[in-house]
């Protein structure tokens, strides 16, 4: 598999999908903690009427009228909830079901209703992303990595997520001290000053830019697994939240790796000659390795000493 | 109620010094759902005082006390510390939480914790000095908690859960502690150690304010008590405000007399 | 063509596949407002999601055993089998480690659903899977459907339903007050399993109209916008049926009226106009009745401290409270009080010492709870009661000044 062809269709689709793992897994962290996972499968819903509507007004599939239509599309979601939750006291799980099933069925409605036969745009591709088709046709062996002529023809969602994924990561590291103090004890940490409501739609909003980021690449199932599994596996492996980030990186980069190789060699081993989904296997081997740590993680446990004592 | 009594006459305008109250509440109100919880309360806390705030359950203790600082909205209310607005003088005010509102399985340590208290000296990126990370030592051994440092949260019992909560307020150097329900389920020797702390911040000319439910206790560990049920009802050094009036008003018949004529033995 | 639709005069399929979305509607509704009383409203869709390698798998044996993979009996019992082990595992993780139960139901319906993708694209390259259509159980279609597909769909709209109703009285009671529940000795675990059951009945009957990804629409969204209408949770749960019997009805015979109207988003997008209605108009919690009572009750508060403040002769800080009192002509532009000021004050003033008395009286315990700051006695009790209280005013207070 390290043949001619690995470094023009393989390693893009490889490392594309290990930084959008990545991307989504940072902000997927503080969401976890703050029982919040959810709002990352809300995100990744409301993308598709984002991006329709983006498609309807500008009437092309350009990168950034879509970005924006699909963060605009988010924004509006989280401002929904939140509105739902607190003007109707709802809970904020049925608050969010609420918001996420009515844009998405907006969406599909907008789809179906608009001519869209000329371009690819549809639900399959919102969710399934297209991972296997970002080659890179000029990258004819390893020496093109050092050659610019070749580098220039790069997929363009390589750059635009490895620039996503540094700013998800100067953004977790210029924060970190802010995140934590405010997940673990909001109320101490508006007293000393902190804007904790600032820093709870801070977190959400870069979950959502990770989101519309990675989305076009590798579709919204891998966003939604990447958000929860990397992380929930990592709060299982250690008790320091430092050590639980490094475990999620790598959880994210082991699920996008070994999916992407299991989808496209796979059922090459097992004698069939087709591949199957990345997308759907990289969601897959997350939850295995979710399903792993939650058997044998060393901290998978709650703590032991009871609260009332 | 009217704590603040002015020899102002009538027909001219009012006006009063606040500055001389470690915190100073007024007319503060707050409500859920269209039914206040607190009302129009009035709090003076004198500067150096130890005061417990008490009153039967859902009297609005802890409201009072998360309004004052902000965390939740009041519908009315004006707030000052040492008479400046509270956002003027955060660096003087340390807040402990009640225990039970966060999450103990929260993947931190003890160190971490109270490294917390000491955000406002390091900001977002600056490092923890040696010196920084030997006072939150320090505040750790006030509390007795030196040698779980290095734990994790979740493996402590509920009143060596309260030190840690202690020791990241103490951390703070603040002139102003206010603390909810710091007694609720800890240990006797955790609530020993607690009270010795406290006596000694008071000592060093520290103000402190506890919301407080253990009635029996108020008399050996406050000099005056703020007794409120969704209004002030009386506010004071223990002569003056702990009285039976004062908190069969609060109780009503939830408290038999006898109780009462108990504590006020006592006191 | 409209009118048709919804007088289900557009032949046999589509009227079943009305009736039968509107019965589902009706089920789904009810069976949502236990999972919503419960506040595990998302606990549906990670059932929802978990179903597709059911679908999947199903279609892949039915194939192997020589039959038409499409078979929806068949499909459907897949799709429940996978939906149970989802639950299943969202139960385990939740129980038997420490995450909470949001992680868990987001893990499970991403891996399950990514997992079911993967089986899709298996069998999209089968010869056998060329024309199996399974997508459209991503996102439901009605159009091209078989009469025995559109009968399943309305006999088991109908016997959820029933279920449903024939359930409803433990599982009211459960949702309601489990403790209590437990302590006239019903099984609570029993019972949720149950609602589970019924969840996952109305998902698998619902996945071929509204599709997967939908589905937990109908099952949450009309017990909101039920909620808005009532605390009794019988009632809830009764509108939460008719909304969403409405919506499924409007939904269906929408869809069936014109080309690539897709019926699943139909369905939902009907209930998110009933539960956006409730939002804004309802009389008891909407949006408009909420924000007029939330500014005359501030307005009340203020006023009444304002009063209170200027009989007390203590300092005003708030803004708002000396506009008002200067508006209605009770406190001069300077700060002074007017004579009319002067007098409402004083009458505030005794209500609140009136209050104050009758707190201490034991026999006015019920009347105390009704205490709101800003309730006139003079309102509640009789002029002889007043008068009762009345002698106990002068009396000198044990509190200092």
């Amino acid at each position: 598999m390290f043949g001619a062809e690995f470094v023009p269709l393989s390693l893009p689709p490889l490392v594309i999908g290990s930084l959008a793992a990545v991307a989504c897994a940072l902000p997927g962290n503080f969401l976890v903690l703050r029982r919040q996972a959810l709002i990352g499968d809300a995100i990744s819903h409301v993308v598709l009427p984002g991006i329709v509507l983006a498609f309807l007004v500008t009437g092309s599939l350009g990168t950034w009228p879509m970005m924006i239509g699909a963060a605009a599309a988010a924004l509006v979601a989280v401002a929904l909830i939140e509105a739902i939750r607190r003007i109707g006291g709802i809970e904020p799980g049925a608050a969010m079901g609420v918001v996420f099933t009515t844009l998405f069925a907006a969406g599909v409605l907008l789809l179906e209703r608009s001519d869209t036969s000329s371009v690819h745009l549809d639900v399959e591709h919102a969710l399934m992303g297209s991972l296997e088709s970002l080659i890179w046709l000029d990258g004819t062996g390893w020496g093109s990595l050092f050659d610019p002529e070749a580098l220039a023809y790069l997929p363009p969602e390589l750059p635009r997520l490895a620039i996503t994924l540094t700013i998800v990561a100067l953004l977790t590291a210029i924060f970190w001290r802010p995140l934590k103090i405010s997940t673990f004890d909001p109320g101490f940490a508006q007293v000393i000053g902190l804007p904790t409501t600032l820093i709870g739609l801070g977190l959400v909003s870069t979950a959502a830019m990770a989101a519309v980021a990675a989305f076009d690449a590798v579709g919204s199932i891998i966003v939604i697994a990447m958000f929860i599994c990397p992380p929930a596996a990592a709060r299982l492996m250690t008790n320091r939240l430092e050590i639980q980030i490094l475990w999620s990186v790598l959880f994210a980069v082991l699920s996008a790796t070994t999916g992407y190789i299991l989808a496209g060699y796979g059922p090459l081993w097992l004698g069939a000659d087709n591949t199957v989904s990345a997308a759907g296997m990289i969601a897959t081997v997350a939850g295995l390795i979710l399903g792993l740590a939650a058997l044998f993680g060393p901290c998978r446990n709650r703590a032991g000493a009871p609260l009332g004592a | 109620m009217n704590a603040v009594s002015l020899a102002a006459t009538s027909g001219t305008h009012v006006t009063e010094d606040l500055s001389k109250y470690a915190m100073a509440v007024r007319g503060l109100t707050v409500s859920y759902g269209g039914k206040p919880v607190v009302f129009s309360v009035d709090m003076s806390i004198p500067t150096g005082s130890m005061t417990a705030i008490i009153g039967p359950n859902g009297a609005g203790k802890s409201t009072t006390l998360k309004a004052a600082l902000g965390i939740l909205k009041p519908l009315s209310g004006h707030v000052t510390i040492f008479g400046q607005p509270l956002d003027q003088a955060r660096q003087r005010v340390s807040y402990v939480p009640q225990r039970a509102s966060v999450d103990w399985d929260f993947p931190t340590r003890v160190i971490d914790v109270v490294l917390m208290g000491l955000y406002r000296q390091v900001g977002l990126l600056k490092r923890f000095s040696p010196a920084l990370r030997a006072k939150a030592l320090d505040c750790l051994t006030r509390v007795g908690m030196e040698e779980f440092a290095t734990r994790q949260i979740g493996q402590l019992s509920g009143g060596q859960q309260q030190r840690v909560f202690l020791a990241r307020a103490l951390a703070q150097d603040a002139d102003l502690y206010l603390l909810d329900e710091p007694f609720a389920g800890v240990d006797a020797a955790t609530e020993r150690a607690i009270i010795a702390v406290l006596k000694d911040l008071q000592a060093r000319g520290k103000t402190v304010v506890a919301v407080h439910h253990d009635l029996a206790t108020v008399p050996a560990y406050f000099d005056r008590v703020f007794i409120i049920n969704t209004r002030a009802i009386a506010e004071g050094p223990l002569d003056t405000a702990f009285t039976d009036r004062a908190l069969q008003e609060a109780y009503g018949g939830r408290l038999s007399t006898n109780h009462i004529e108990g504590l006020a033995q006592v006191s | 063509m409209l009118l048709d639709a919804f007088t289900l005069g557009l032949g046999y399929n589509a009227t079943l596949v009305t009736l039968g979305s509107a019965l589902l509607g009706g089920a789904a509704g009810v069976c949502g407002t236990f999972l919503f009383l419960r506040k595990r409203a998302l606990v549906s869709d990670a059932i929802s999601h978990a179903t597709l390698p059911g679908v999947a798998l199903a279609f892949l044996v039915m194939v192997a055993l020589g039959g038409d993979g499409r078979n929806l009996i068949g499909l459907m019992a897949g799709s429940a089998l996978s939906a149970v082990l989802g639950l299943w595992l969202v139960q385990k993780l939740t129980r038997h480690t420490r995450l909470a139960e949001d992680a868990a139901i987001g893990a499970i319906l991403s891996v399950f659903f990514g997992f079911g993708i993967v089986l899709l694209t298996v069998i999209q390259t089968m010869e056998a899977g060329k024309q199996a259509g399974l997508e459209s159980f991503l996102l439901g279609a009605t159009a091209g459907m078989l009469k025995s597909e559109a009968l399943t769909i309305a006999i088991g709209g109908a016997m959820s339903l029933l279920a449903v109703l024939l359930l409803r009285r433990p599982m009211t009671m459960v949702a309601f007050d489990p403790e209590y529940a437990s302590a006239t000795g019903m099984n609570v675990s029993r019972i949720d399993m149950l609602t589970m059951m019924l969840v996952m009945a109305v998902t698998v009957v619902g996945l071929k109209i509204v599709g997967l990804i939908l589905i937990v629409a109908l099952l949450i969204i009309p017990p909101v916008a039920a909620r808005f209408w009532s605390d009794n949770s019988d009632t809830v749960a009764l509108l939460s049926g008719a909304i969403g019997a409405v919506a499924g009805y409007t939904g269906a015979a929408l869809s069936a009226s014109a080309p690539s109207m897709p019926t699943g988003a139909l369905i939902v997008l009907s209930a998110a106009l009933l539960f956006t209605f409730s939002l804004i108009l309802s009389p008891r919690r909407g949006l408009v009745a909420a924000a007029l009572r939330q500014l005359k009750y501030r307005d009340q508060v203020h006023m009444r401290q304002g009063l209170l403040a200027i009989a007390l002769q203590q300092p005003i800080y708030e803004r708002l409270t000396l506009n008002m009192l200067g508006k209605q002509g009770l406190l001069r532009a300077d700060g002074v009080p007017t004579d009319l000021g002067r007098a409402r004050a004083a009458k505030a003033l005794l209500d609140e010492e009136r209050w104050r008395a009758l707190r201490t009286l034991p026999q006015f315990e019920a009347a105390a709870a009704r205490y709101d700051g800003l309730t006139d006695l003079e309102q509640i009790l009789t002029p002889d009661q007043l008068t009762e209280i009345d002698a106990h005013l002068n009396r000198p207070h044990g509190v200092p000044a």
